[in-house]
């Protein structure tokens, strides 16, 4: 397996705190980030193929590039830490065990991107996290690393999942109902109050500081050719050690399962959700594919988040996907009239399968309303629903054809 | 500026023109709900959806400007069918309760339904349940179950009266419009939600279950509520006289003039048309008490005004009266040598201005008045009176006893005359002092012109038939005038406009024609702009 990049404190006593951050070597990297030109960092990040990690897999050194040269005005860093992806725990571990290593990414993008201001918007949900990163924040301020040209405002989100899309971040940060902004134009022109903006999840700011002290190419190394590094795999259902494992990107999903212990319950594979509950679903056969950007995409699916549910034969798959429809019937933001009205008309039809009053007609609707309205919304909210109402039906269409009448 | 193709036709626009405006001025509809083009943009009712070449998938108008050598196509299959579904969409938990719903005939649920949609319907299941005849404010109803959650409204009260009173609450298909607490609908612009709601989620209150939208017929017409002027349409139940309690005037409906009012018009207008079908109205000539024929009144004007010296006279005209009524008025106080001419704003009408469109003079003409060559002072009248210098005062319209004027004073100077003739629309306190009363035909009821208070002329047109024996105020005056051996302009209110261009400078060049439907400015006036709303001027923070 490859080495450990991210979760390199975790082990550590006292992993949270400045003092063993600082003991293990950290805060080296913005020593030396502050020596080079901005757009050095920038250059750094681009040639290390690092890839947005929260879930759309974009080039994070690009991202980067697209704040007007011309802009005199305020631009800000926010970061992600609304994680709700379902089936995502990994940055939850970050901001616990290792907030510092955020607070030294940050402060390197920082001065990529020229900013003064940074936000955190973290998932009220996660209350220890928040308390550890809030401390760590207050280290950093205590020892100076803070408060020197960048300040960072930690803000709490209040429970809904929306927030975590970028835009609907920015918008409840502003103070507003978290629904997504229209794009263009897009945050790097014009995001958090009218300004530039740079939004980035946590893993992937914390992937920064190595990618500056270790080099650009080293990181790119750790990875495939379009994706550099490693990450972080939420590992959860009938697994034996359900946890979180960093590997390269470059491992396949039937290695990853096997790293979490194997499938438990039967013991015998059923399908398996690679990225997040809005990934499409893979059966056991569909196994053998790289867990980057890439090797998902070309499979039909998507990485998203990392967050790898298992489930063993035991696992109802329409039952599955009653969750995940309920899930998106209840946090759809109810902006776009496509999701706000499809999300909740196919919980109500899974619902009614699965309570055995459906019919086979049913899974064409579902299937027709689906495909419909896919691509026809602000935000990727209903696309990502679209990915498991589909890929679950297609793949497992016996499975609730035997709950149908008729 | 960009050029652009549209349907295969091309067109050039302004920069930062978006697709829905550039295919408009083509005469191609793109269907939308959410877009208006006075508030920002929203993109999510996505139906405006049409395909631009070289792009992947379709693209919402509506957040797409116009780029130069762009090609687009409205009609194309995938629209066609992004269309149908998006209509299935916006239909799945819709009550679908038409015959029941106030905005049948004009709901854009229908119309869309009929031209994009006509589907099979597939949802089998319960729809979801919101809350039904809600009042908003004094003038609003919310149905939720009806609502398409486009957010005109709430993008109204927070771009244009800037009062912010509503917002969604709730998420996914529970979302739903209501009131912040503590928070009434009650801003002087709330019947405008009305009408940019697209369907019938929003009704109004006064206007609910009086009579359906296909039987009133439109004419265009300007709002004498105050001086500004705004451009409104007038809807009126002709067909079904025994709908809405035989009230003839079903509402007033802003009417878009960049120049005046934009799409907006205030609450103080928009319902201030009651005395048009009041029980009050005046419908027959009187004296003494008693029901005299048009012309046995007739007769007993003239009398008073030959029989007595131009000195013993006054004649107190309105500010609601047109440019042509005062016109026909001045020209006859000419011929018999009146002097004592006045409009008089009245005391007590005056309000204040509110922050947007509403002035606090509530006159429709004060400034076409004075144009037209009116003293604005009334006092001086009533003060000739009360020295008891004047026999016959004939009095338009004016309230005397009940307007502001000191009660006592004018009580005075009304003792005094020999003859107090009245002309008005109403019974007022007026009305039943004098011996001789002629009815006068309300603004609906007559063609003319206002001037509105920074100089716009602007016509209104007759909409419904004069009740009784009513004549419009030049029509009035033009008789008289005839039968005082003087020569009239002629029947009809455009040529008692045409003398008054030949005469009166700052009219001059003006004509029907030339005003037009958005109104022309008095010589010398300058050009006028719809004011900023309150919602989008920048507020200083304290």
């Amino acid at each position: 397996m490859a080495e450990t990049v991210l979760m390199r404190n975790f082990g550590r006593p006292d992993s949270h705190t400045l003092a063993a951050y600082r003991a293990a070597g950290g805060y080296a990297a913005w020593e030396k980030a502050k020596t080079m030109e901005p757009t050095a960092i920038v250059d750094d990040v681009k040639k290390s193929n690092l890839r947005g990690l929260g879930g759309a897999g974009f080039p994070t050194g690009m991202k980067w590039s697209f704040i007007p040269k011309t802009h005199t005005g305020p631009v800000y860093l926010v970061v992600n830490a609304d994680e709700g992806e379902p089936g995502t725990f990994k940055d939850r571990y970050l901001l616990e065990r290792d907030p510092h290593a955020l607070i030294e990414g940050m402060l390197i993008t920082a001065r990529a991107i020229r900013s003064a201001l940074g936000f955190v918007y973290i998932r009220g949900e996660y209350v220890q996290p928040w308390r550890r990163f809030s401390a760590a924040v207050k280290e950093a301020y205590d020892a100076g690393l803070l408060g020197n040209g960048f300040e960072v405002v930690v803000h709490r989100g209040a429970g809904a999942y929306i927030c975590g899309e970028e835009t609907g971040l920015l918008s409840s940060l502003e103070g507003k109902k978290g629904w997504p902004k229209i794009k263009p134009p897009f945050p790097a022109i014009k995001g958090a109050f009218g300004q530039p903006t740079i939004v980035n999840n946590v893993e992937t700011l914390c992937c920064v500081p190595p990618i500056i002290e270790r080099g650009a190419a080293w990181f790119a190394g750790l990875g495939t050719k379009t994706q550099g590094g490693t990450r972080m795999y939420s590992v959860s259902g009938r697994v034996k050690k359900p946890a979180v494992y960093e590997t390269s990107v470059s491992i396949t999903l039937r290695q990853l399962i096997e790293l979490a212990g194997g499938v438990s319950g039967t013991g015998r594979l059923k399908a398996v959700v690679p990225g997040g509950g809005s990934a499409a679903i893979l059966t056991a056969d569909e196994i053998d594919v790289t867990m980057d950007v890439d090797g998902l995409k070309n499979a039909g699916t998507m990485i998203g988040s990392a967050g790898v549910i298992v489930m063993d034969e035991s696992v109802s798959i329409p039952e599955a996907l009653l969750v995940l429809a309920r899930f998106y019937a209840h946090e759809s933001c109810g902006q776009c009239t496509p999701c706000r009205e499809s999300t909740g008309w196919i919980e109500k039809i899974v619902h009614r399968i699965v309570e055995g009053h459906g019919h086979k007609d049913d899974l064409d609707t579902i299937l027709d309303v689906a495909k419909r309205g896919g691509g026809t919304t602000i935000c990727a909210f209903y696309d990502g629903a679209i990915g498991p109402y589909i890929s679950y039906i297609e793949k497992f269409r016996p499975e609730f054809e035997a709950l149908c009448r008729s | 500026m960009p050029k652009l193709t549209v349907d295969g036709k091309e067109i050039e626009v302004e920069a930062g023109t978006n697709l829905i405006e550039a295919a408009r001025r083509l005469g191609i509809d793109v269907p939308h709900y959410c877009y208006h083009p006075a508030l920002s943009i929203a993109g999510q009712c996505r139906l405006c959806m049409v395909d631009i070449e070289k792009t992947p998938r379709p693209s919402i108008a509506c957040n797409t400007l116009a780029a130069d050598g762009m090609v687009v196509h409205t009609q194309t299959d995938r629209v066609k069918e992004t269309r149908r579904s998006i209509m299935e969409f916006h239909l799945i938990n819709h009550p679908l309760d038409c015959p029941v719903c106030d905005q049948a005939g004009e709901c854009w649920l229908q119309i869309y339904y009929m031209q994009h949609g006509l589907y099979d319907p597939r949802m089998v299941d319960e729809k979801v349940h919101k809350p039904k005849a809600v009042p908003l404010g004094p003038h609003v109803m919310l149905d939720a179950e009806r609502c398409i959650l486009c957010s005109r409204c709430v993008r109204f009260c927070d771009e244009i009266t800037g009062t912010g009173e509503l917002g969604i609450f709730s998420r996914g298909d529970h979302s739903e419009i209501g009131l912040f607490p503590g928070h009434d609908l009650e801003n002087n612009y709330s019947g405008n939600v009305v009408d940019i709601c697209p369907v019938g989620a929003l009704t109004d209150r006064e206007f609910r279950f009086q009579v359906r939208v296909w039987y009133l017929d439109t004419s265009k017409s300007v709002c004498p509520g105050c001086a500004r002027g705004c451009n409104v349409d007038v809807h009126v139940n002709r067909k079904r006289p025994h709908h809405a309690g035989g009230r003839r005037v079903a509402r007033l409906k802003p009417r878009f003039n960049e120049a005046v009012n934009a799409w907006w018009i205030c609450d103080v207008g928009r319902y201030g048309f009651d005395a048009v079908d009041d029980p009050s109205r005046i419908r027959f000539a009187r004296h003494g008490g008693v029901d005299v024929t048009r012309d046995e009144a007739l007769g007993l004007l003239v009398a008073a005004l030959r029989d007595h010296a131009p000195d013993e006279i006054a004649i107190l005209a309105s500010p609601e009266l047109s440019n042509e009524d005062l016109f026909a008025l001045r020209r006859l106080a000419e011929h018999r040598g009146i002097r004592q001419l006045a409009f008089g704003v009245p005391p007590g009408k005056a309000g204040a201005d509110d922050d947007f469109l509403l002035r606090a003079d509530r006159s429709p003409n004060t400034r076409g008045a004075e144009a037209v060559g009116f003293a604005a002072d009334a006092d001086s009248i009533l003060a000739r009176a009360r020295a008891g210098a004047l026999k016959v005062l004939w009095v338009i319209q004016h309230d005397l006893p009940g307007s502001g004027w000191p009660t006592a004073a004018t009580a005075q100077a009304l003792e005094r005359l020999e003859t107090l003739i009245f002309t008005g629309t109403n019974e007022n306190g007026t009305s039943t002092l004098a011996p001789l009363v002629l009815p006068l035909a309300a603004w609906v009821e007559r063609d003319g012109t206002f001037t509105n208070f920074l100089g716009r002329v602007q016509r209104f047109r007759a909409a419904v038939e004069p009740l009784g024996d009513a004549l419009a105020g030049w029509d009035l005056f033009g008789l008289v005038l005839t039968l005082l051996g003087g020569a009239s302009a002629g029947g009809r209110a455009e040529l008692w406009f045409r003398e008054l261009a030949k005469t009166v400078p700052a009219f001059a060049g003006l004509t029907y024609q030339s005003i037009g439907d958005g109104g022309a400015m008095l010589a010398g006036a300058l050009p006028t702009t719809a004011p900023e709303p309150p919602g989008r001027r920048v507020k200083a923070h304290a």
